[in-house]
Order: C-alpha cells, then structure tokens, then sequence
C-alpha cells in the first residue's frame, strides 16, 4: 500500500474547483504525466503561487467543498503525478472525493473547527504529517509544533485504498 | 414507508451493499465522449481488459472539441472512434451527425424513466428530467462502467424543491435554476438528487426541464429529477411507441417511477416564481446570482449561446424571437452553436438560423468547444463573455476571462445592448411597435 506521509501545503480558500485544479486546455492529454506541469495553474488565490507552492508536498490541506465542478479525472491525476496523494478538507465535492478513493488516493474530510487550528497553528510552517491508517491517526508535526488528530475513512474507502483503487475492486468482486 | 423515484431507481438496480451505505448499481446505459474516455479506453488495453460490458447499452459521441482543432484532439476522436469500431457500438456519433452529449442523447430517445445512467461528464445530471437515475462520474467509474456495466453510489437522499406561482413573462426556466442554485450554495446538495417538482415543473417541456436538472451539479447535486408524465410521454413517443398500446398504456408505466405521497425526503424548500426577475450570475462561482437589471449596463466582449444548459431548439426560439430584425452591438463578438444537428435542422427550417446571421452572430457547428474554453469562441485575458452555459469559474472560457450565466433571452438582448440587458428592453418595443 502507498504511504500518505509527507510535507503539508496549505490551501486556505473553499471552492476550489476542478477548472483551477486543471484548466480544460490541457484536457486534450492523454497521460497523466503529461498533465505535471500545470497543477492549479488557475488557481484564484492571493499570497498562493501554484508553481512554488507544492514544492516537495505530498498533502495537500484544504476548506470546504473541495473539487467541485467539472468531474475530470484529470485533477486528482494531476496531484497523483506531483505526488500529492491525500487531500484533507473540510468537505469535498462528491465526484472528485469519488475519483481520489478511486485512484487508490484519499480525500478525508475534517470539521471545520479542527481546520481551523491546523491553519492556525502550522500554515507557513514548514509541516509534514504522517497517516496512521490502522489508528486512523493524522499527526502533524513543525518547529517545536505537533499534534495528533483522528480521522474517520469509511470501510469501502478503505477498501478502495488498500485495492490500489476501483478498477481492481470492481474487477475482483462483479 | 414511501420511497423517492430514485430509491425505487436504486432498489430495482441494486447488484451489492458492499460496505455500510454504499450501493453498486447496475447501468442501464454508460455515455462517453472523446475527452474523458480515452484514459479509460487505454487503461482498459493496458490492463488486457479491452472489453465493453454490452455495446448496446454504450453510446458515445465525439462533442467536446469537434472538427478537431489540433493533433491532440484528433487523436481522442481516433482513439474513440477506434474502439467504438472494435466493439460493434452502434450508437457512435461522429462528425456529421454528433452533438453536444447532453443535447444529443435524449434526442436519440437513450434516456427513459426509471434509467441508471453514469458519463465521465458532470452535467449527466442533465438526463434526470426524464425520471432517470444519471450522474456525472470520473474516468475510473466510467472504465468500471464500460467494462462491468455497474457502478457505487452512497445511498441517495433526495431534497425537494417545489416551484410554485407561474414564470412571469421573459422568465425562463434558466432564471429559476439561477434563482435556486443562489439559495443552495454551490454546495447545497451535495450527496443530494434534487427532485423538481410542483406547477411550474410540471407546465415545463422537456427542454426546460432538462435545463433545470443541467445545472443540479452546481449546488453539488448528484443529479436532478422529475416525475415522468404526459410530457415525458410524448417527447419519447417516437422512440416507444412500438412498445406500448397507447401513450396512457406509457403513462401508466412511467408511474412506477413518481415519488410516492409518504416518500421521506432529507430536505423540502418552496421556491415561488411568481415575482422572479431574469437572472445571472457574477463573480466567479454559480451561486453568486442577482437580477439582471443590478448589472444592467456592464460591457462585454462576447455573447454565447449554446451548451447542454441552453443550447437547445426552445433556447434558440427564444433568442431569435428578441433578436428578430436587429443587429448586435458593433462592440460584441456573437457566436451561437445549435447543440445538435436536429436542432440545427429545425433553427434552419424555421428561419432562426437566418434571423441570427442577419443579426451579425457567427453560427458554429455543434459542440461543446467555447463552454469550457477548448474551441469555438474562447477568450482573450480580461474578456467578459456573457454565456447561456453552466459555469463562471474563474478562466471557464479562456484564461484569464469572465463569464456571467444568464438565459437565451438575457444572453441575446445583451448581445444587441452591447452590455448586460433584460430581454424586456426589446421585446416591450415590439409590443409598442
């Protein structure tokens, strides 16, 4: 199974869409790899520089309703290819929540509150956390800074996770 | 207890419960096109899986960007087109004969009550109006879709939305979609189907309908719904009739897909129309609606009329009706893009292609191409387009643009203004004239 650890990047903004997560013009790609360069290129956000702002992050740390629009599959792919595979949010939108568990990647939801003191306590630092999915236990870590947080993943979820994603879910078991 | 149309769409299309509320649905119908589903085409070769589940049941249409504006985008109708081919899918619908998916495929007579249906497009909520289960899905559900004929939803809650008065004149049912989705929220059903229902629902076509249930995905629906009725009955007429005796004997049927009296719903709201103004919308996400008459006077570079939202023969009526004897401001760029051939035939037939020529608009094939910014009427860096469509995210119709949504009426006075305009400005001159 992936390992969701890594570094944080912090994206303090709700209705984050797929248009800006990527933009219909590079729709026309047909691997995913093509699609690296331009993850959140739209991306309507003060203070945020999509081409730095991602540099080594693996998590990606959001408000509410997280994808939502247009249902390509082509914005988690997108992350998947810069290496972000787990996104936490506030809420999600459903097709997009879909498509991350689908690619074996994860979108976990947090009440607002909890977000809230993430964002407090170690936007602009420089964060990493590690995932505990047998715990489901996030701990965040900076300067001097940690703290534990449990999550919820529902058992089909984990199920697609631990499967690698869908397609071999659904081909084992219909 | 009594059940939603779409837990009775469920109960009868349930193949597993695999863990809590997730159920796996078998698909009456899988829809492609040619951006989202070749990934899924060369996933399913990789895999050495490059079956389909039952080529009957796949209808697949080039649309996106068509002819093709480039080597890349000649290459997803290649690579779709291939694998129709290979598989024996009939109902393919290349150029020539293709159309804007959400237009095309309720024409063809492929959505009927009581359908599961699942596209690697958000707006397949659109096909809801004819009482069907249909969601937008992402290119892994699409490929399980294509290969297994199923797919997982959590179980489906249901908020009702009764529109109640009657549309005042020059309010359309664009306007109300607007008017909701400013209620909801771009997140307001999420997890949710909306079911449409009450007077001015059922006094819609299936067009306006279609309109309604297009634009759920903006308040995060899965899908929007309405009860099949006469209408239904004899919009599908043509495509059952060699099924049923008589269209009550239709009728009669379709009624196994209506919401029973009890049925429990996760939220019920009243929108009353009585006194609803035209509407758009502004800023940058869908929920930030006003009336037109507050941004009355703003410029804009473009005005589009089309997309699965609006682009259909109702929608092009309407806009011709204002535009008729008139020509667009000097100032704006009008493009207007019939959403499928039948619709381009019949605005042939009935002098509307002619009424827009004369009015100084560029009139393209079918396509989605200008709606989110890939062909056919994109925009410059600073441009204001005003858009029949779906959405206004920030750089929808071209980096760096703006798009504020509106109905076919709104979108064609404010082509001859020059800047946002109320259909009113025009049609009460005719009136007075």
């Amino acid at each position: 199974m992936i390992s969701f650890d890594g570094k944080v990047a912090f994206l303090d903004r709700s209705d984050i869409n797929t248009d800006e997560i990527i933009p219909a013009r590079y729709l026309t790609e047909i691997t995913k790899e093509a699609l690296k360069p331009y993850l959140m290129e739209d991306l309507k956000m003060e203070g945020f520089d999509p081409k730095t702002g991602f540099a080594g992050a693996s998590v990606v740390i959001s408000r509410a309703n997280f994808g939502c629009g247009s249902s390509r599959e082509h914005a988690p792919w997108a992350f998947e290819v810069n290496g972000i595979r787990l996104i936490i949010a506030e809420s999600f939108a459903r097709i997009f929540r879909q498509n991350m568990f689908n690619c074996g990647m994860m979108a976990v939801e947090l009440p607002a509150a909890t977000l809230d003191t993430l964002f407090a306590r170690f936007a602009g630092k420089e964060t990493h956390v590690t995932v505990d999915l047998a715990k489901n236990l996030f701990t965040f870590t900076a300067a001097g800074e940690s703290l534990e947080v449990p999550f919820a993943i529902s058992d089909f979820d984990r199920s697609l996770v631990m499967a690698g994603g869908w397609v071999d879910f659904a081909d084992r078991n219909y | 207890m009594g059940r939603t149309i779409t837990e009775k769409i469920f109960d009868a299309h349930r193949v597993d419960n695999p863990a809590g509320d997730i159920q796996v649905i078998r698909l009456d119908a899988v829809f492609c096109h040619e951006i989202t589903t070749p990934v899924a085409i060369n996933d399913l070769v990789a895999r050495g899986k490059d079956r389909v589940f039952d080529p009957s049941k796949i209808k697949a249409v080039i649309d996106h960007v068509t002819p093709a504006k480039d080597s890349k985008t000649a290459e997803q109708g290649k690579i779709i087109r291939d694998w129709a081919r290979r598989h024996g899918i009939r109902d393919f619908f290349d150029i020539g004969r293709n159309g804007v998916c959400h237009a095309l495929f309720p024409e063809k007579g492929f959505v009927r009550p009581g359908y599961t249906i699942i596209m690697g497009d958000s707006h397949t909520c659109t096909h809801g109006a004819f009482g069907a289960f249909a969601a937008g899905v992402g290119t892994t559900d699409l490929e399980v879709g294509i290969l297994k004929g199923v797919c997982a939803f959590k179980a489906p809650k249901t908020l009702k939305v009764e529109v109640t008065g009657s549309l005042p004149e020059g309010v359309y049912a664009k306007d109300v979609i607007l008017a909701l989705i400013g209620r909801l929220g771009v997140n307001g059903a999420t997890n949710k189907v909306i079911e449409f229902t009450g007077p001015v629902v059922e006094a819609m076509s299936m067009e306006s309908r279609m309109t309604l249930c297009n634009m759920a995905i903006e308040a995060g629906g899965t899908c929007g719904v309405c009860s099949p009725d006469a209408v239904t009955v004899d919009y599908l007429w043509p495509f059952i009739e060699k099924d049923y005796a008589s269209k009550e004997a239709a009728l009669a049927d379709f009624s196994r897909w209506i919401s029973d009296a009890d049925a429990a719903y996760d939220g019920v709201m009243t929108l009353d129309v009585s006194t609803l103004t035209p509407m758009l919308t502004f800023g940058y996400k869908p929920d930030q609606v006003k009336p037109v008459s507050e941004l009355a006077g703003a410029p804009v570079d473009q005005v589009y009329i089309g997309s699965c939202t609006n682009g259909r023969i109702e929608d092009l009526r309407v806009a011709a009706s204002v535009l008729k004897g008139r020509r667009i401001a000097d100032t704006v760029r009008g493009v207007v893009s019939p959403a499928t051939p039948e619709v381009y035939r019949m605005a042939l037939a009935e002098g509307i292609i002619q009424i827009f020529m004369d009015a100084g608009f560029c009139v393209t094939n079918p396509t989605c191409g200008a709606c989110l910014g890939m062909s056919n009427g994109v925009l410059a860096e600073g441009e204001v387009c005003a858009a029949t469509t779906n959405r206004n995210f920030n750089g929808r119709m071209g980096k760096g643009g703006m798009v504020h949504l509106m109905s076919p009426a709104t979108a064609a006075a404010t082509a001859l203004a020059g800047s946002i305009a109320n259909s009113e400005l025009f049609t009460a001159r005719e009136v007075r004239a």
